[in-house]
């Protein structure tokens, strides 16, 4: 186990590092000087040359590669070109909307997914089966942004059983989780969806094992026998989607947020990228990659915990 | 192929997908009424015998819109998918044909980061850099199509190299790059066909989110996610601008799943029979 969490923890490592590489030059090739971008065109040549001075953009890129990355590692995510404050306090701010957000869709994404997607399995070919399989195949081919705008316009404008957008703030917690819940559901749709799916296949996979017989033939009721033997087998593809669909929900609710004029990471990244704020940019498409390797990471540890196989295998 | 339209799942979803693809072709030759022009007077119209799908907000007809703008999706998504085979595909042949190799493990690992990035934000990234357009958009969604089939070929590929017949041709002095196109590929091209459909569909839909935050194709050429993106202020008054484009997007994806669905029963009987 312990050569296994090595083994993962360098791969860790080497993606952050490749991750971090890429994310670096593709922001580097974005046309346009920032120094001169804040300064305006009517800024003499010298003060662009004193800020790009200020702010190391006259250094090398191995240089500003270096001091980017070994400021992400201490916490310093360098300075917003277009407000002047550090990236850091932008990001603290925000990633409270965000991270809930997507944990919040995560949430509603296995509530959903889960209850149907047995349901399916353990009758499956009935009118039940038939409905969940349909209506998942439904789920996956929305756009989520085109049911955002139904769902507006239905229950937060027409009802107005839930606000259109904005965000109270965490003062008011119950406000917060009722201006968030939209959202969320919206976000958690197509992943129920497919999670649902890959559910009810993954427990068929799983009754028609000959273990599921024996313990049939020893007595144990269908439901027992689902509950006990078949639901913990069937839980392996389950995890790996729910870790994968982190991921997605993370980069979807870059849009979600955007509808709902939520402030999260997404909406900031949006003006981020419309004001040429390349640190900013750079520094939160880093954080999400980041959150997305950790999970995966995570994912792999709990997968070798929960079935030792796993750990030989790698 | 005649087997596959025995299935309801494929023939419903081939009836979807080739009314939009039919759709796009016709839009070349003829559409109800111009895309172009601009006719504030007949703005907003319900529809009715003339507009079937109403007016939008600059009076253009909405069906002549939906089906210049199955084009746009079309394309990108064909040639995104494009991207993916033809350099996936190789690279997964690659790996394969030298498994444990340091160029195997190079793809591999490659393949792991392209995947550690969500999809969508380096999309928005890429758009962001060279400029929304829809050649960007292409690139952007192709990126990620890469890795799924350089995946899939490698995984598809390993088996077949253990079979007999892969070593009678290695027997006979065949190389491996010619074993590789001439006896692996032909093998899994059924696997390619139906993640190809699914790889389709989702860039149909990534085509429509990127066009509807304004990183797709832009202006005046119409675009399913865009059309989305002009009737959201006017839902509340206006629900039809909304509802037509938003149909084509679900039913052309809908389509092209069920007929992933159906193929991949139909060539791998094993999951057939399990899934009934």
């Amino acid at each position: 186990m312990l050569i296994f969490t090595l083994k993962r923890l360098l791969s860790l490592a080497l993606s952050l590092i490749a991750a971090s590489v890429a994310i670096f030059f593709v922001v580097e090739i974005i046309p346009g000087d920032p120094a001169r971008l804040m300064l305006g065109i009517n800024a003499t040549q010298d003060a662009v040359d004193a800020l790009r001075t200020q702010m190391g953009l006259d250094q090398g890129v191995m240089a500003r590669y270096w001091l980017w990355i070994s400021g992400l590692v201490q916490g310093d995510f360098g300075i917003s070109y277009t407000y002047r404050v550090p990236v850091a306090e932008m990001v603290q701010g925000r990633v409270w909307v965000s991270l809930p957000l997507a944990m919040y869709a995560l949430l509603l994404s296995t509530l959903i997914a889960f209850p149907i997607g047995i349901l399916a399995a353990a009758k499956r070919g009935s009118w039940a089966d038939w409905l969940v399989m349909g209506g998942t195949q439904l789920g996956v081919a929305i756009p989520n942004f085109w049911f955002a705008m139904i769902m507006v316009s239905i229950l937060a404008i027409k009802y107005q059983l839930f606000s259109a957008g904005g965000f109270p703030g965490w003062d008011d917690p119950l406000a917060a989780m009722k201006a968030l819940t939209l959202p969320a559901f919206v976000l958690a749709l197509p992943q129920a969806s497919i999670l649902a799916r890959v559910m009810r296949s993954s427990l068929l996979d799983t009754l028609s094992e000959d273990f599921m017989r024996t313990a049939r033939a020893k007595g144990r009721t269908a439901r027992g026998a689902m509950v006990h033997h078949a639901l913990r087998n069937a839980m392996i593809p389950v995890l790996t989607i729910i870790g994968l669909q982190f991921s997605f929900l993370l980069a979807g609710a870059i849009i979600i947020e955007k509808i709902f004029f939520l402030p999260g990471l997404g909406s900031m990244i949006f003006t981020a990228i419309t004001q040429r704020d390349l640190i900013v940019v750079e520094s939160v498409v880093m954080l999400l990659v980041f959150a997305v390797i950790l999970v995966t990471f995570l994912v792999d540890i709990t997968y070798a915990l929960v079935d030792p196989r796993l750990r030989r295998r790698a | 192929m005649k087997r596959a339209f025995k299935m309801p799942g494929f023939s419903i979803g081939f009836i979807m997908a080739f009314t939009f693809t039919a759709a796009a072709l016709v839009s070349f030759f003829w559409t109800p009424f111009g895309t172009d022009g601009v006719d504030i007077v007949n703005k907003l119209h319900t529809p009715d015998g003339t507009n079937w799908f109403g007016t939008d907000h600059l009076g253009r007809d909405i069906f002549s819109m939906i089906m210049v703008g199955a084009r746009t999706s079309i394309a990108v998504a064909v040639v995104a998918v494009g991207i993916g085979v033809l350099l996936g595909v190789p690279l997964g042949l690659a790996a394969a044909a030298r498994k444990g190799s340091l160029l195997d493990e190079f793809i591999m690992r490659g393949n792991d980061l392209v995947f550690a990035f969500p999809a969508l934000l380096i999309a928005i990234l890429i758009t962001a850099v060279f400029g929304p357009s829809a050649i960007n958009a292409i690139i952007a969604i192709g990126i990620f199509n890469i890795p799924v089939f350089a995946r899939l070929t490698r995984a598809g590929a390993l088996s077949l190299w253990t079979r007999d017949f892969v070593l009678a041709a290695r027997v006979s002095g065949k190389s491996r790059v010619r074993i590789s196109f001439e006896h692996i590929l032909p093998n899994i091209t059924n696997l390619l066909i139906v993640q190809g459909t699914i790889q389709f569909s989702l860039g149909i839909l990534a085509e429509a989110a990127l066009s509807y935050i304004g990183l797709g194709a832009q202006p005046p050429i119409p675009s399913w996610g865009r059309m989305l993106a002009d009737s959201q202020t006017m839902v509340s008054f206006a629900p039809h601008l909304a509802l037509f484009p938003g149909l084509a997007i679900v039913l052309t994806v809908l389509g092209l799943n069920l007929m992933g669905d159906a193929l991949r029963d139909l060539f791998d009987p094993k999951l057939r029979r399990d899934r009934q």
